[in-house]
């Protein structure tokens, strides 16, 4: 089976945000990127699948050449081949999925994984946004993945608990943590991700259909106070927060 | 344009969700200014709770119904949703964003081809265009987006937009019987997770971290929480060292929360932990290190022991709620 992959290249979690000079973005100066976290977990999916299954990976992301660091290191981790959609301006999530669904109705997979989000623009909804414009099925926050034949069961986490959904093949699949433990490339991996390709192509044209005016840093917290070093200071705290904040 | 505005509202166990109520607060920023009218749908089977959305403001309700609804499908929802703005004529589309409510937004947007922002904290009208804002990198940022669609999907975030007062309604609900549902996507079984409270919808959550130095001393938290009536939170280092469930994980790859009280026991405050909690209301730190970073954000710190302070605080607030 035919099973693509999609990856992102964003700021490590560690990162701390200064705004850009043009107001609409992060200053990327010092900035270390890094494959989306949760896309790491789509990633080992992908990998399991297709040991399970049989069939190739293809790792496809859409940005400019430093997006191959990240299909590099899904390369390394065992991914067959990969393709980086090249786009230098600055996408909406519908216009990056118009672009991701057209290279993979080319490719013609079966099977697709996604992050369940990634944790630059936080949005959460280029997964099921592609799998609606392919006309897939979908499953978005999944933490449980079986297939069998064209049958597939995944768990999706939900406010309490997980709901247990059945779908079939073609299917969109974004990744919880919790999913898998994404293994790490060994040294023989990465030798090999060297000699596999990665093509490069343009990204399909998709007008954006929503524009950022701009970017700032939330209000700042003035610290608050601290009430003491000792369990002496709790009726204060309890008094304090039933009297003051009333939140208790 | 007519801007007619759709809220989409949630059930689960034939229970109306409180974040579908405050989508419907939210988009009161918009019709007003558009002169518009807020008309609310919902899905599923039997419903308690539907006026609540016509005592919020809703102009007309309509329950599509079905035995086969009443477990959330992707693609029964999505297809049931979207008849409903194509026949109505809807132009935004507002969701809670909730588990249901970011799964079905996207797949929304995708059909009827419109520009979607989620998770937002503030709608605005400006002229003629919709702007929103939304935080970005897990909130260590936030930005003003503006929809140059005509079609627009909305998410807002829970515990964000206050409710208004309820208001006496004659709106009536409209009860329409389903059936042909695409059902190529359902739920088959729901596991609940102990029969806890989720911190994702919590008021209050009581969190913890490396501070408690073992997995079994989270019993002092999940107490503390139990006297609160509150949610237990665990910070990554916690989840990554396999003590407490990612489900429970607050922070840039676990949950980014806006609870009214939150409680950090023996937790820095870790610039991914920060971002995921600090737009909390109030916040409240116990941790032995006075330089901790959490204190930077908290309303309210205790700098020492989390097992000496802690006891202390579960003792008096049982005290508090007994009277």
């Amino acid at each position: 089976m035919k099973i693509v992959v999609c990856v992102s290249h964003v700021p490590d979690t560690a990162t701390k945000v200064k705004i850009g000079d043009n107001g609409k973005t992060i200053d990327p100066k010092d900035v270390t990127y890094v494959v989306n976290p949760y896309d790491e977990f789509a990633i080992e999916e992908a990998l399991k699948t297709r040991d399970a299954v049989g069939g190739e990976v293809v790792v496809i992301s859409l940005g400019t050449d430093a997006n191959k660091e990240s299909i590099r290191k899904a390369l390394a981790m065992g991914a067959d081949s990969g393709i980086l959609l090249k786009s230098d301006s600055y996408r909406d999530s519908l216009s990056v999925a118009k672009a991701l669904a057209a290279e993979i109705k080319n490719q013609e997979a079966q099977l697709v994984f996604f992050g369940k989000q990634s944790v630059d623009y936080d949005a959460g909804i280029v997964g099921q946004l592609t799998a609606e414009l392919l006309g897939f099925n979908s499953v978005s926050v999944v933490v449980d993945f079986k297939l069998e034949g064209e049958k597939i069961t995944a768990e999706r986490e939900i406010e309490g608990g997980r709901e247990v959904i059945e779908t079939s093949i073609p299917c969109v699949i974004t990744a919880q943590k919790g999913l898998n433990e994404p293994r790490y490339a060994s040294l023989k991996g990465i030798m090999a991700a060297k000699k596999k390709t990665i093509e490069d192509k343009e990204a399909a044209a998709a007008e954006n259909y929503t524009e950022i005016l701009t970017m700032s840093k939330p209000p700042a917290k003035s610290p608050g106070k601290i009430l003491g070093e000792d369990a002496s200071a709790v009726p204060e705290l309890v008094k304090l927060l039933r009297e003051e904040a009333k939140v208790i | 344009m007519a801007n007619n505005i759709l809220v989409f509202i949630e059930q689960r166990n034939g229970e109306v969700k409180k974040a579908s109520l405050e989508a419907i607060a939210a988009a009161k920023k918009l019709s007003g200014a558009f002169g518009s009218e807020i008309k609310a749908a919902t899905i599923g089977n039997e419903i308690k709770g539907l006026e609540k959305a016509a005592q919020q403001g809703a102009a007309s309700i309509v329950h599509l119904k079905s035995a086969e609804l009443l477990n959330y499908s992707t693609s029964a929802y999505a297809d049931l949703l979207n008849n409903y703005i194509a026949e109505n004529d809807i132009d935004i589309v507002i969701f809670a964003n909730t588990a249901m409510g970011k799964d079905l937004a996207p797949i929304i947007a995708s059909k009827i081809d419109a520009g979607i922002a989620t998770d937002c904290t503030e709608l605005k009208v400006n002229g003629d265009s919709v702007i929103v804002t939304r935080p970005v990198y897990a909130g260590k940022a936030l930005v003003d987006v503006k929809f140059t669609s005509s079609k627009k999907v909305i998410t807002i975030r829970p515990n964000t937009f206050p409710l208004g007062e309820p208001v006496e309604s004659s709106v009536e609900i409209n009860v329409m019987e389903q059936s042909n549902l695409n059902l190529s996507s359902k739920v088959v079984e729901l596991k609940k997770s102990g029969g806890k409270i989720d911190v994702a919808e919590a008021e209050i959550i009581v969190s913890g971290g490396r501070g408690l130095k073992e997995a079994e001393n989270f019993k002092l938290v999940e107490e503390l929480a139990d006297v609160l009536g509150a949610a237990v939170g665990a910070s990554r280092a916690v989840v990554d060292a396999g003590w407490r469930s990612h489900s429970e994980q607050v922070g840039q790859t676990g949950k980014t929360v806006s609870p009214n009280l939150y409680i950090a026991l023996g937790i820095s405050g870790a610039i991914q932990h920060l971002a995921g909690m600090r737009s909390s209301k109030y916040i409240v730190a116990i941790n032995k290190d006075k330089d901790a970073p959490i204190f930077q954000i908290a309303d309210y710190g205790i700098a020492g022991d989390v097992f000496e302070i802690v006891p202390k605080m579960i003792e008096e607030i049982k005290k508090i709620k007994e009277n």
